[in-house]
């Protein structure tokens, strides 16, 4: 399968990432040559295998509903980008037009 | 290179315990190390110098006042800056967290705290642990303390060469590929990827969480055995953590036998793309195993073949859904909010600007993975195989106790080789990354220095899951016996090659 620019530029945008054309251009045949590698496991993966989302056998973990001390509001938004009035701020989320 | 340097964590143990060094003393000594020599390794991002003097002050006077103290406590150590750790930066090596300051602890930051272990700063990574070589890193590519034009392996390569340059006698590392295991074979050093779970992940920044594993680092079986004792348990804040007591690695590493036991041989690791160099210390280790006693027998692992292919449709499809949490929003870098531009926008400019090549390559290759109309071919595939590879670990553990084989398949290669072919960069983990998909625990132990380069050359040793114990009993005994021939440990070699520059 041919990977093209365009191809990587849909997978960026739906990864939210923005990409240049140089960028592109330069992803583009490296995730192909991977992809052709890794398209191997479809050799061995017959259909009457299970798959395996994770390794050790794992169960529902629960607590006890109870009240505990939650990270300090100061120090959380000490690390934000913006913060203002206790919160988060953060870019306009609708367009102009909504 | 001031004697105190080249001693293992438990010797120093032995003299705080004793009084005949001071743990401010024990800490000076490495952080003027670091200052001499870290210019030319750049093993670290950042130093702690302040509250690492600070800790051991305490703890001198903890040992002095008569009170109980951990068996390292007062031992100096870094850490991947994966970590979480209040008071430093976190950056995972990446931009997009480039001086964000956590304001919380890791579990096993926490652990080590308590332990009185005296953190000297934190480690260089490739980004969000993402490589096999620190040349990922966002911020410097950490130098081979063997040979400085050399990688020092990856993710964890910070780690590894501060303990192979002396400017630490412990490190902690993560290894979801082989990030610790890896960086150990390639740095003549002791790497352990205890079995998933083993560890908890609580406040490790994420790249594949099905298989991130934090374990310890160490010139030594024991000193490794002595961390893996700290880090390791039950952690009620990660819902992964498995709840079992951790078995005696300490008592492993000290029995250090291997009489009777059952050592099997991937067949699938050797032969094309191996350097001759690796495959003959390997064999010759196997012999020294042989001699003490082990039962030595070709394993086949057929599926392993397939490891590489699943692990990069698995590792990316994780990838991609955990940086999600990259969104400019809460922590880290914000590109572009000038007050016209969405936040959508402001998401697409900061990640395009925040992480580096290898990362958007995987991302954008998990994204592909995972996507309507290939799922099935690609990661469905990949889930199945990774039950194929389960069931050809645990049928090789009806047979044997442990599995073996080279830690990677070459010595430390040139920087800048690998960097713009990334399936070549891949392949550095060929043979870690099967202990990664099945859980089960992993280390690799120096077995020599490969004869056409003179570089350090891991032997890996595999064992079940929650068998830790195996991997530190084979380790022990390989390094018992190679330390006789040698007359010391792999390192002593380069320290002496110092001494005499």
């Amino acid at each position: 399968m041919a990977l093209t620019a365009a191809d990587v530029g849909r997978l960026a945008e739906l990864a939210r990432i923005s990409l240049t054309p140089e960028e592109l251009a330069h992803l583009a045949p490296q995730l192909e040559v991977i992809l052709e590698s890794v398209a191997q496991v479809a050799q061995v993966a017959t259909a009457d295998v299970p798959p395996t989302s994770h390794a050790l056998p794992l169960t529902n973990v629960f607590r006890d509903d109870v009240v505990a001390e939650s990270l300090p509001v100061d120090a959380v938004l000490a690390a934000a980008p913006a913060a203002q009035d206790d919160r988060f701020r953060v870019p306009r989320i609708l367009g102009e037009g909504a | 290179m001031n004697p105190l340097l080249t001693l293992t964590a438990s010797e120093l143990a032995g003299m705080l315990d004793a009084g005949e060094v001071s743990a401010r003393e024990v800490a000076q000594v490495h952080l003027d190390r670091i200052a001499e020599v870290d210019g030319d390794v750049q093993a670290f991002l950042a130093l702690d110098p302040e509250r690492a003097l600070a800790t051991a002050d305490r703890i001198d006077d903890q040992r002095g006042n008569g009170e109980e103290v951990g068996p390292l406590a007062g031992i100096p150590l870094a850490v991947k800056d994966i970590f979480t750790y209040t008071g430093l930066p976190t950056t995972a090596g990446s931009r997009i967290l480039e001086g964000w300051h956590p304001p919380y602890n890791a579990t096993i930051t926490q652990r080590l705290l308590d332990a009185g272990l005296v953190i000297l700063g934190k480690t260089n990574l490739d980004e969000f642990a993402m490589g096999s070589s620190t040349e990922n890193s966002g911020y410097t590519t950490t130098h081979n303390p063997w040979d400085l034009t050399r990688i020092p392996g990856g993710s964890g390569g910070g780690s590894a060469a501060a303990l192979a340059a002396f400017e630490a006698p412990l490190a902690i590392g993560t290894d979801t590929g082989g990030s610790i295991r890896q960086p150990a074979s390639v740095t003549g050093t002791v790497g352990v990827k205890p079995t998933y779970g083993a560890t908890s992940r609580y406040g490790v920044v994420a790249m594949a969480s099905s298989l991130d594993t934090p374990g310890p680092c160490a010139r030594t079986v024991l000193d490794a055995a002595l961390l893996h004792q700290v880090i390791a348990g039950w952690d009620p804040r990660d819902s992964t953590s498995i709840n079992a007591p951790v078995p005696d690695v300490v008592g492993a590493a000290r029995r250090a036998e291997v009489k009777g036991l059952r050592i099997g041989v991937v067949k699938e690791f050797g032969g094309e793309g191996y350097q001759p160099g690796v495959e003959r210390r390997f064999q010759e280790a196997l012999g020294v195993l042989e001699g003490l006693g082990a039962e030595i027998v070709e394993v086949s692992c057929p599926h392993f073949d397939y490891a590489l292919a699943t692990y990069y449709l698995i590792m990316p499809a994780e990838v991609s859904s955990n940086l999600a949490r990259f969104d400019a929003m809460r922590y880290g870098l914000r590109v572009g909010d000038d007050g016209t531009r969405s936040a959508e926008e402001v998401m697409n400019l900061t990640r395009g600007q925040g992480f580096g090549e290898e990362v958007k390559r995987r991302i954008i290759l998990g994204t592909y993975a995972l996507s309507s109309g290939y799922y099935d071919a690609y990661y469905g595939s990949a889930q199945k195989v990774r039950t194929l590879i389960l069931r050809d670990f645990e049928a090789a553990f009806e047979r044997v106790d442990v599995l073996v084989s080279p830690s990677t398949p070459t010595t430390a290669f040139p920087i800048g080789e690998r960097v713009d072919d990334p399936l070549a960069m891949y392949k550095a983990d060929l043979c870690t990354i099967p202990s990664n998909l099945a859980g089960n625990a992993a280390a690799s132990f120096p077995c020599g220095l490969s004869p056409d380069d003179g570089l350090p050359v891991g032997f890996q040793v595999m064992a079940p899951p929650l068998a830790d114990d195996r991997v530190y009993l084979v380790g022990a005994a390989l390094e018992a016996e190679l330390g006789r021939r040698w007359g010391g440990l792999l390192l002593d070699q380069l320290a002496a090659k110092e001494a005499l520059a």
